[in-house]
């Protein structure tokens, strides 16, 4: 057994772990996140994404011993007091699911593409979730989600930036 | 699937991560980053005694200048490489060929030495510093030894390197002002490439001066297309390039699978190579 302390989603644990534990089975078995699904267990199908220090990860290539001293976020910690991200709110609105099992991956894998480049393509949307397969090919609409949510950023970023111009002449 | 059990150390040294192999004999292996680690536990196609994580290790990590060489810790990530500016700036083929490997989440963990320790022929990365003729340090416990890249792929899945020596540097030439493409063909985004070619040329008053092409997955391990090489030197148009381009395939011993037989495979490299070369010519 091997001691670790993590935290996950905002709340700090401290267990012992055998070194062979994935991630994703400390997440989901000993900590109960079951948001985080497992998918294909070969690291291809990007469902069991979460967060390790602010970066993108496939929970199921990394042990729990690896994430000792980390900071994990899964698709569970994202609502802030019920209230959803722009993400989760736009996959919900744009129909960016079917079945769902693929979305909490498509979540994580986007907010790790809209933090590197806040105004993507819908070709580098597209490339961005390469690692992440959907088997109802939602695929369209998960696209669109994604470009929905950079535009809403970047509307809401001129808005404020007008807003203040409009401020500075009145000042 | 589950791996199967091992104990785990995590040294913070170089130093102590050789002692740690050089006790544990032949049954140990190093984890880096994990993306070719872990999959091959989970399969339970490797059964290690001991999992001796490196990843702590802040000495392995970064890139720096080093005179006319570039000298990439073994541990820099897969992303850290593909938005390195030195890596962009004086091995652009690199950086390009590490944009392709996997996905964003696999690059944000896998690292440069790893896979080139792993040295799976389907790997984008061993035939890049085959044709960068990069230089690979390894440390183990009579001291520190530099192997050429032509000498560090020894076979299927194996290196030079041995069990209690550990991969700590990637030493790449500047090669400012040389046209580069690496060129894969594989069936979806992020599978494995069936084939793929890393080119490099110089060029001279409107013709090659020089070619170095790497292939990957044409024999068990990385190979240079040495035939192509010298048959592209003094090319000064596409159809030179084309001529040169087939004989991209001679000497190489490509596997048959289920994606694909050895002519095939040859096919694609005499494909990719032409299209590489004029690519990284600018005659594309």
């Amino acid at each position: 057994m091997t001691h670790i302390s993590v935290t996950v989603d905002g709340t700090a644990y401290e267990d012992d772990v055998e070194p062979r534990l994935l991630l994703v089975h400390y997440l989901r078995d000993r900590l109960g996140l079951t948001g985080t699904p497992i998918g294909c267990d070969t690291s291809n199908c990007g469902a069991c994404t979460v967060e390790l220090d602010g970066a993108s990860v496939k929970s199921c290539t990394v042990l729990a011993v690896q994430a000792d001293g980390c900071e994990v976020t899964t698709v569970q910690g994202l609502a802030r007091d019920g209230e959803w991200t722009p993400l989760q709110r736009a996959f919900h609105e744009r129909h960016a699911l079917q079945c769902g099992y693929c979305t909490p991956g498509m979540i994580m894998a986007a907010r790790d593409l809209l933090r590197e480049n806040p105004r993507p393509s819908s070709d580098e949307v597209r490339k961005a979730l390469e690692g992440n397969l959907c088997r109802c090919t939602g695929y369209q609409n998960i696209v669109r989600a994604v470009l929905a949510v950079a535009e809403e950023t970047s509307a809401s970023e001129r808005q404020s930036a007008q807003g203040q111009s409009a401020q500075e002449v009145t000042a | 699937m589950i791996p199967p059990a091992f104990d785990y150390a995590r040294p913070t040294s170089v130093d102590e991560a050789v002692r740690t192999l050089a006790d544990a004999g032949e049954e140990a292996k190093v984890l880096a980053g994990g993306q070719s680690l872990l999959p091959l536990l989970r399969l339970r196609l490797a059964f290690p005694e001991l999992v001796v994580d490196v990843g702590r290790i802040p000495e392995l990590r970064g890139v720096r200048e080093d005179g006319d060489m570039l000298a990439i810790g073994a541990l820099t990530t897969h992303h850290d490489v593909v938005h390195d500016p030195l890596v962009r700036r004086h091995a652009g083929l690199l950086a390009q060929a590490t944009e392709t490997v996997a996905d964003p989440a696999v690059r944000h963990r896998g690292t440069l030495g790893g896979s080139l320790a792993h040295a799976d022929p389907a790997g984008d990365l061993p035939a890049v510093v085959l044709a960068l003729d990069a230089e690979l340090v390894a440390v183990g416990p009579g001291g520190r030894r530099t192997i050429p890249a032509r000498d560090f792929f020894a076979d299927y899945l194996q290196t030079a390197l041995a069990p209690d020596e550990l991969l700590v540097e990637v030493r790449v030439p500047k090669r400012e002002g040389w046209g580069f493409r690496y060129e894969k063909f594989h069936r979806v985004a992020q599978s494995w490439a069936m084939v793929g070619v890393a080119a490099l040329v110089r060029r001279d008053d409107g013709h090659l001066a020089e070619a170095r092409i790497g292939l990957t997955n044409m024999g068990a391990t990385p190979l240079r297309a040495s035939a192509s090489e010298e048959a592209l030197a003094g090319a000064g148009d596409a159809e030179a390039v084309a001529r040169a381009a087939q004989e991209a395939a001679e000497g190489t011993r490509p596997s048959r699978d289920a994606s694909a037989s050895p002519e095939y495979r040859a096919h694609l490299a005499r494909v990719l190579t032409k299209r590489a070369v004029l690519a990284a010519a600018g005659m594309g």
